[in-house]
């Protein structure tokens, strides 16, 4: 029986990546960013699909179908009338978008020809589902439901900013659908925008921000309000109608009219990297509260249009993990499921599904459990050899392990005694988490692990929080959640019996001194609002991952541990053991275990560059 | 010809011949461009033709 393959692609817009199913199962996926080391790379992902064809051990003469994750015509459409629409406002933004379609993003087909060739042979057939069919076959289809409500909310695809529609079987019926320039995804980037951080990278600052606001305070209520009232008309079904005097995407060069928003607001846009004051952190929280509120209606519309128990859901904005943990309580649905690359880059993914059951006509088998992202494990492994070539190459000494649980045991003590840990493992995640692959572990037990993180290891700024990694079996135990949450998509409060008293001054305290307070037995993951962004565990999805935890809980008789990303602000997840190895070197980072390796930093040999690394790396 | 095929399938489902004229001058003006790019200001050889 010959094998049937569908390559998927999203690319030039920001986080190209590429996805390959075999037969309807997804074989492999990963971002180009993490081959080319350039954060949100937005290049032809022609790393990644070279990668994801070794994968699968097929050519491009072997592909029935590549499917890029957006009509580019349509997307021409909307540009065109926004632009006629606005004319002759948006002259500026005009001239600078209209040249890259004119010579390039017109001819995307033979652009892509063109790329694919550099690949190899082969004439394989070309799809365009639009933007949010990818996104909804990438939370659908990968779910482990048989029917579910489908929402997608992002900032914009070709018109649509959001869509419920209705999975069943191979089948995906779009219902409703907001049209750009009324979008939850553009306003939540507005107040990133406004706030100081980078659009479409630092939307999850934002929200990591948020609950330093002051929930009971005059202000946050009175900027929710004045959100509510001036900014944008919610509708009783989830749809938004954004005042557009107030924006400048549509026309311009910025998200928003700067000056009206600080008449407004009376707060000047933020400059990136200046102080953090306590009036950004209220507007952070309202604009948080605002777009719960809309995912909280747009769910129940979905719910009402459907009739559906469950629900999936993808795109930006169901990174919001905050919103999706407060949904899930809500009860609207009786489960959620998310897929882990909501973003553009699970674009790629979602695209070579809809190719396969609606393209192809395809249908869908089997149901997954727990799901078919196989734990978003997608992308390439490195074996012994790889490791030690890489050692070889900086004379780094390392102890090899040949039995697992002892390099377990050690490494959970380390981490016990408070040092910080790089943990390099088997095949690299897809999408925008460390869920235990490339992931730099440390003790949340301890008061100083967050600040030591962010400020030693991380370099980012101190006010972010860091998530647990904590036993499947022992979710119950710390969180007020009642479920697996293996891809850090819920955000739940710590049970109050693991809480810690405040001091009575607190609210007046400043942020620092707030975020040092210690809130909880395990304070490096307890967010200043009590809350964690929690993965869960599961032996059997990663045997490795949880063998690791469950070590430390032997030793300390707590069953989680702090889990963030392998890299440095503003640099990609580390991909192979030179990048491991690299990053481990050029932090304060204590020890990196690659495989059954363990490096030691003190035993390394010294480490200089011709020039301060940190300038590699844009910040985000 | 992938192009034309795919635009004028474009306007056709999506019934935009309204856009037709608008894509033609701006592709025109952007061969323009880049085919008198070596000549220094882009279109100053067609300032007086054109206008």
């Amino acid at each position: 029986m010959t094998t049937r393959a569908v390559l998927g692609l999203s690319a030039y817009y920001h986080d190209s990546a590429a996805a390959i199913l075999v037969d309807g199962r997804i074989v492999a996926a990963a971002h180009e960013e993490r081959f080319t080391r350039k954060k949100h790379d937005s290049d032809f992902p022609r790393n990644a699909a070279r990668y994801v064809l070794k994968e699968a051990g097929l050519a491009l003469k072997d592909i029935e179908a590549v499917a890029f994750y957006d009509k580019p015509y349509l997307k021409f459409e909307r540009l065109l009338e926004t632009y006629h629409a606005l004319a002759p406002s948006g002259l500026v933004s005009f001239t600078a978008a209209i040249p890259v379609w004119i010579k390039e993003k017109l001819f995307m087909r033979s652009m892509l020809k063109d790329e694919l060739a550099e690949l190899g042979q082969g004439k394989p057939r070309m799809l365009f589902p639009e933007h949010h069919l990818s996104h909804a076959a990438s939370a659908f289809y990968p779910s482990p439901f048989k029917e579910a409500a489908i929402l997608t909310l992002d900032g914009v695809g070709e018109w649509a900013t959001s869509i419920i529609g209705l999975g069943r079987g191979r089948d995906i019926t779009i219902l409703r659908e907001l049209d750009f320039p009324h979008s939850v995804g553009l306003l939540y980037s507005a107040f990133t925008y406004y706030c100081g951080f980078k659009v479409n990278s630092g939307e999850y600052k934002l929200m990591g921000l948020a609950p330093y606001g002051h929930p009971g305070s005059g202000q946050v209520e009175r900027f929710r309000r004045l959100i509510l009232d001036e900014l944008v008309d919610v509708r009783e079904d989830g749809s938004v109608l954004l005042n557009m005097s107030y924006f400048n995407f549509a026309a311009g060069l910025t998200m928003c009219h700067d000056k009206k928003w600080a008449q407004l607001f009376g707060l000047p846009k933020r400059a990136p990297e200046s102080e953090l004051t306590q009036g950004y952190m209220d507007l952070a929280l309202a604009a948080q509260q605002v777009t719960e509120e809309v995912v909280f209606l747009m769910a129940e519309a979905a719910r009402a249009l459907t009739g559906a128990e469950n629900l999936v859901m993808a795109g930006g904005v169901a990174l919001n993990c905050v919103a999706n943990g407060k949904l899930l309580r809500k009860g609207t649905f009786r489960d959620i499921w998310i897929q882990p690359a909501a973003g553009d880059a699970g674009g790629s993914v979602g695209a070579a599904l809809a190719a396969w059951h609606i393209g192809l006509e395809q249908e869908r088998v089997a149901v997954a459990v727990p799901d078919a992202m196989q734990g978003s494990y997608l992308g390439p492994s490195f074996d012994d050899v790889d490791i030690m070539l890489t050692a070889r190459d900086y004379k780094a000494p390392y102890r090899h392990f040949t039995d697992f649980e002892e390099l377990c045991a050690t490494v959970a003590g380390l981490i016990a005694d408070g040092s910080v840990v790089g943990w390099f493992q088997g095949r690299m995640e897809y999408g925008p988490r460390a869920l235990g692959n490339r992931s730099i572990l440390g003790n949340p037990c301890l008061p100083e692990m967050q600040k030591k993180l962010n400020l030693k290891i991380k370099y980012r700024e101190g006010f972010r929080p860091f998530a647990p990694s904590v036993l499947e079996e022992d979710i119950g135990t710390y969180f007020d959640l009642d479920r697996p949450s293996p891809y850090m998509l819920l955000v739940a409060p710590v049970l109050e019996s693991h809480r810690k008293p405040l001091p009575e001054n607190y609210d007046s305290m400043a942020m620092y001194d707030r975020l040092y307070i210690q809130r909880s037995d395990v304070p490096a993951i307890t967010h200043i609002d009590y809350s964690a962004r929690i993965q869960s565990v599961s032996k059997a999805t990663n045997p490795r991952f949880w063998a690791v935890i469950n070590a430390f809980k032997q030793k300390t008789g707590c069953g989680l541990i702090v889990n963030t990303s392998f890299n440095v602000r503003g640099e990609p997840i580390v991909c192979t053991p030179e990048d491991a190895y690299r990053c481990f070197m050029r932090t304060e980072m204590d020890y990196l275990v690659m495989g059954d390796f363990l490096f030691s930093k003190q035993d390394q040999p010294s480490w200089a560059e011709k020039q301060d690394w940190r300038d590699e790396f844009q910040l985000d | 010809m992938d192009f034309l095929k795919d635009l004028w399938g474009f306007l056709k489902e999506r019934k935009k011949f309204w856009l037709l004229p608008i894509i033609i001058t701006m592709l025109l003006f952007g061969a323009l461009i880049i085919l008198t790019a070596g000549s220094g200001s882009a279109v100053a050889p067609f300032i007086y033709t054109l206008f």
